[in-house]
């Protein structure tokens, strides 16, 4: 399995609703997902691809859509 | 050692419930309680001030003491929203408590205030003797209560919380505590002279969610505790979503998470010692297991502090 589809799969977890976001959707603020979610997400993706994400990395725009977490997760693996 | 030994707290009397907020702000009372577990909050009189509050709030933890005010010999009064630039609110409440001319600080910080506060305190009482510490705020002041600032204006409540902070005798012993800063992030949440509140919802629940949870943990694990050994965990009352997910990442039963953001929303700086005042007064027994305080806010500043019972401590 490809990083992206790993990371459409755990954006699926957190969405109250099933949802197939394309790789440039906003996923928060379009409300795919909701702020708490966020959180719960960044961890999940420590788990999945076994990084460890700084609180300087702590930035909700990095994580705001399929693409740009695809593109963050690759520059800490 | 350092001892607590009294909480107090203060409420305005105007009820503000979801239903009311929801014609100011146009929020859905029902979407209201769902993304913050708040269902009502308390707004200030027209006339009454941030020392008012704070005032009422330390007269009621002073009776809970059986401390005459003469008796306080620094008092530390956090607080976001008071009334001007200087000076703050600790001379006025110190003043109308008749503290006879003992030292008054003002922490101008939100959220957390109270919790440094605290740390403060338990540090400066030897020298001092007993440090009165107060969070007060008017929340509703300093968000525009109309659709424009919906996100912010559902949240927050008016009030004041009060502790009383002893080297010689108290009904929990001040362990420890762990104190951080992150002015990285202090634009985050800010409120400028001008106002009103500015608030970047999504960055401030994403740092809180994992620095209150790691901050908790060291604290513990600096003293040997388990997190199913702690007997309460009292919170800055920000977020009944927040306080879930400090729950589940520290470990421990999200019954032992005590919570009253439902009645008064987010107070600030006074929703730790309000939160406090209120699990005393429903457990006044004797402490048998640690207690730990928390807080998260504008700065970035959060902390975390852990009482013991007196028995322990005395070891």
């Amino acid at each position: 399995m490809d990083n992206r589809t790993k990371i459409v799969n755990i954006v699926r977890t957190f969405a109250p609703e099933p949802i197939d976001p394309a790789p440039c959707d906003s996923l928060f603020e379009s409300g795919l997902l909701d702020s708490f979610s966020l959180a719960d997400l960044v961890s999940a993706l420590e788990t999945e691809f076994s990084i460890r994400i700084p609180d300087a990395d702590l930035q909700p725009r990095k994580f705001d859509s399929v693409e740009r977490i695809e593109a963050y997760v690759e520059s800490r693996m | 050692m350092a001892y607590l030994r009294a909480l107090g707290g203060y409420l305005p009397a105007r009820v503000v419930d979801n239903a009311e907020m929801g014609v100011m702000t146009g929020a859905d009372p029902a979407w209201i309680k769902q993304a913050t577990g708040i269902e009502q909050r308390r707004f200030a009189a027209p006339g009454e001030t941030v020392a008012d509050l704070g005032l009422r709030a330390a007269q009621d933890c002073l009776e809970a003491a059986g401390v005459s005010a003469r008796e306080v010999g620094l008092a530390i009064v956090a607080s976001g929203t008071g009334e001007r630039r200087f000076p703050g609110p600790a001379t006025a409440i110190a003043a109308a408590l008749g503290m006879a001319g003992a030292p008054a600080i003002d922490l101008p910080m939100a959220s957390a205030g109270a919790l440094f506060g605290l740390a403060l305190a338990a540090n400066l009482c030897r020298d001092y003797g007993n440090v009165l510490v107060i969070g007060a705020e008017i929340m509703s002041r300093v968000v525009p209560m109309e659709p424009a600032f919906r996100d912010a204006a559902i949240l927050f409540g008016d009030g004041a919380g009060a502790c009383l902070v002893s080297a010689e005798t108290g009904f929990a012993a001040i362990v420890d505590s762990i104190l951080c800063s992150d002015g990285d992030l202090a634009d985050a949440l800010r409120l400028d002279l001008d106002g009103p509140l500015h608030m970047d919802g999504r960055t401030v629940i994403l740092h809180a969610s994992r620095k209150l949870p790691r901050t908790i943990t060291e604290l513990l694990e600096r003293h040997g505790v388990r997190p199913e050994d702690v007997g309460a965990y009292i919170l800055h009352q920000a977020n009944l979503n927040l306080i879930v997910r400090v729950a589940r990442a520290v470990g421990a039963e999200e019954s032992r998470f005590f919570h009253n953001l439902e009645r008064y929303g987010n107070t600030s700086s006074a929703s730790l010692l309000i939160a406090a005042a209120e699990w005393r007064r429903a457990t006044p027994a004797e402490l048998t297991s640690p207690v730990v305080l928390a807080a998260f806010g504008a700065g970035l500043n959060w902390g975390a502090a852990l009482l013991g019972p007196l028995s322990r401590a005395s070891r």
